[in-house]
C-alpha cells in the first residue's frame, strides 16, 4: 500500500506575479482515492496553486507529475497545449468557485453536460442525452429544465450542473475551488453533502481550495494549511483541525464562530 | 527499543485459558499542548506512558478530570499528535505506529481496525440516523442494504424510534445524538474499540443496553479502551484499570 505510486506529485512549486511570491516550495502527493484541502486565509495562495496544479497557469518552479492512464507519471508541463487541454476535459474535472467560469452560460443544461461527452469522442445523440439525464438526476437537478440555459439558474442549480458537467466523463481528479463559496447555508449543505456522497461512490481525488474549515472537516482526509503562499501544516484533517501545531493554524482554528 | 514485529507476552496475560495476544502497545508516550495564541503557553498533559492491551481485554482509564484521559484517547485514535513515544496498534498482519504513520495509513487502520466513540456525535446535515451509523460499514465494502439492516438494528437495540431513523439527528436529544453516535461506533465489529464516556448521558435501561454491546465486543476478541465514568459500567466492563496520572495498570 506504501509502495503505490501516487496520482499526482509535486515537487517544489513555486509561482511569482512578478515580484509577488504567490506560492512559494509546494511539494506533496496526492494517492488515488484521496481529498486533499487546501486551507488558508485570502491572499495566501490557494488559487494560485490550483491553477498551477490544474495546468492552468504555467509555474515559475517547480514540477508537477500526474499518473496518465497511458504513460505513467508525466510532467504535466511537458504535455503540449492540446494533451493538456484534453485533460482537463476528459481525466479532470475543475470545479470552479463561479459557476459562470465553468459553464457555458447560454447553452442548455443538457448540451453542458453533453460537451464533456462529445469531448471524449460519443457522437450518437440519444446516448448523450441519457447520460446527461442520469447525470442532471445524480445532482439533484429537474429534469424539466434541461433544455434551459443556466444563465437563467440560481447560483446553487449552477453549482450542481457545473459538478454534473465535470463528473460526467468520470475523472479521476477533481479541481475544486471554494465550491460552496456563495451559497446560502441551506444550499451549500445540500451541495456539501451531494460532493461528499459523489466523492466515495465514485472513489474520485479531489483537491479543494476553501477557507471554510467545517466545508474542509466534511469533505477533506487530509489539510494543508497555507499562510503567505508557504504551505505551514500539513496533516489528517481531524488531526491539523483538533490538534493544531503551528501557530497560524492555531489561530485559524481558534477564529471559527461557534454556532 | 522493543521489536514492534515481536511483542512481549507478560506472563500475567496468559494465566487466561487461552493466549490472549496485545494488540495495542503504547511505548513511553508524552503529549505537550503548546498555545501559541495564548503566549506560547506550555501545557504538559502526560510524559513516559506505556501501556499493553490484549484481545478480549477491556482497560478503563483513570484520573481525576484533566489528568488526560481524553488527550490519551484521542492519541490512540491520531486525532491527537503526541510529541513522543510510540502508539503500535495490530492491523491485520502488521503494527502501525499510530504517532508517526502516514495519514492514508492512519485512515487505512480507522477503516478497518480502530473504531471510535466520541462523547458527542458530529452531526451531518441531511445525513438520516440510519445512514449514519451504516456509513462505516459501507465504506468497508459492504452493500448499503446490508449495511443499513445492521444499523437499524443496533438503533433497535439502543431504543431508537423507528420513526426517527430516517431523520438527521440534528434535531435529536443529546442522550439520542449519543445513541446513535454509539450505533454507528459498534456497526463494524472492529478489532479495537476506543469509547469516551460512551454512557455518559444514557439513562438505566441504554446504559444496560451499552454494558451488554461492550461485552460481546470483548467476548468475539476486542480490544476495548475506554473512559467510563459510571461506577457501575466500570465495574461491569472493565478488567483493568490504568491510571493516566501514575501511568500504573491495576487489575
Amino acid at each position: 500500500m506504501n509502495a503505490m505510486s501516487p496520482l499526482l506529485r509535486v515537487h517544489n512549486l513555486s509561482h511569482a506575479f512578478g515580484s509577488l511570491l504567490a506560492c512559494s516550495d509546494v511539494s506533496f502527493e496526492l494517492h488515488s482515492g484521496e481529498v486533499l484541502g487546501v486551507v488558508g486565509e485570502s491572499g495566501s495562495g490557494k488559487t494560485t496553486l490550483l491553477n498551477c496544479l490544474s495546468a492552468r497557469l504555467v509555474p515559475t518552479n517547480g514540477i508537477v507529475e500526474y499518473d496518465l492512464r497511458d504513460r505513467g507519471l508525466t510532467d504535466i508541463y511537458s504535455l503540449s497545449e492540446p494533451e493538456r487541454r484534453f485533460l482537463l476535459r476528459t481525466d479532470w474535472g475543475v470545479v470552479m468557485q463561479n459557476p459562470r467560469d465553468g459553464l457555458r452560460m447560454s447553452i442548455s443544461a443538457g448540451g453542458n453536460v453533453g460537451e464533456r461527452l462529445m469531448a471524449v469522442g460519443a457522437r450518437h445523440y440519444g446516448e448523450i442525452r441519457g447520460t446527461a439525464e442520469e447525470w442532471l438526476e445524480k445532482v439533484e437537478m429537474d429534469l424539466g429544465r434541461i433544455d434551459d440555459a443556466p444563465k437563467h439558474f440560481s447560483g446553487g442549480m449552477q453549482q450542481r450542473l457545473q459538478i454534473a458537467r465535470n463528473l460526467v466523463t468520470k475523472p479521476r481528479l477533481v479541481f475544486m475551488d471554494e465550491p460552496t463559496g456563495g451559497l446560502d447555508v441551506s444550499v451549500q449543505a445540500r451541495l456539501l453533502d451531494l460532493l461528499r456522497g459523489l466523492v466515495r461512490e465514485l472513489k474520485l481525488s479531489a483537491i479543494i481550495v476553501t477557507h471554510d474549515l467545517a466545508v474542509a472537516r466534511l469533505l477533506a482526509d487530509r489539510l494543508m494549511v497555507m499562510k503567505d503562499g508557504k504551505v505551514v501544516e500539513t496533516g489528517l484533517t481531524d488531526q491539523v483541525l483538533d490538534d493544531p501545531h503551528h501557530p497560524y493554524t492555531q489561530l485559524l482554528v481558534s477564529s471559527v464562530l461557534q454556532v | 527499543m522493543n521489536d514492534p514485529q515481536r511483542p512481549s507476552v507478560q506472563a500475567s496475560e496468559t494465566s487466561q485459558t487461552e493466549e490472549r495476544l496485545p494488540v495495542i502497545r503504547v511505548e513511553d508516550l508524552g503529549k505537550t499542548f503548546t498555545l501559541h495564541v495564548q503566549g506560547g503557553a506550555r501545557i504538559p498533559v502526560f510524559s513516559g506512558l506505556s501501556l499493553q492491551v490484549a484481545a478480549g481485554e477491556c482497560v478503563a482509564l483513570f484520573g481525576p478530570s484533566g489528568t488526560g484521559k481524553s488527550t490519551l484517547l484521542r492519541s490512540l485514535y491520531a486525532n491527537y499528535k503526541p510529541g513522543q513515544g510510540h502508539i503500535w496498534l495490530r492491523h491485520g498482519e502488521d503494527w502501525v505506529d499510530m504517532a508517526t504513520a502516514a495519514p492514508h495509513r492512519v485512515l487505512a487502520v480507522r477503516r478497518e481496525t480502530l473504531g471510535y466513540v466520541s462523547q458527542f456525535l458530529r452531526v451531518i446535515p441531511r445525513i438520516p440516523a440510519r445512514d449514519i451509523v451504516a456509513e462505516p460499514l459501507h465504506a468497508l465494502g459492504s452493500d448499503l442494504a446490508a449495511a443499513r439492516q445492521k444499523a437499524e438494528g443496533l438503533l433497535a437495540r439502543l431504543n431508537i424510534p423507528k420513526a426517527m431513523w430516517d431523520l438527521a439527528p440534528a434535531t435529536f436529544s443529546g442522550g439520542e445524538q449519543q445513541r446513535v453516535n454509539i450505533a454507528r461506533g459498534f456497526a463494524v465489529d472492529y478489532p479495537i474499540l476506543l469509547l469516551d464516556e460512551p454512557t455518559a448521558s444514557l439513562d438505566a435501561g441504554n446504559r444496560a443496553v451499552v454494558i451488554d454491546l461492550i461485552r460481546e465486543a470483548k467476548a468475539r476478541g476486542a480490544a476495548v479502551v475506554g473512559i467510563f465514568h459510571d461506577d457501575e459500567v466500570r465495574a461491569a466492563v472493565a478488567d483493568k484499570i490504568f491510571d493516566v496520572q501514575t501511568g500504573a495498570l491495576a487489575a
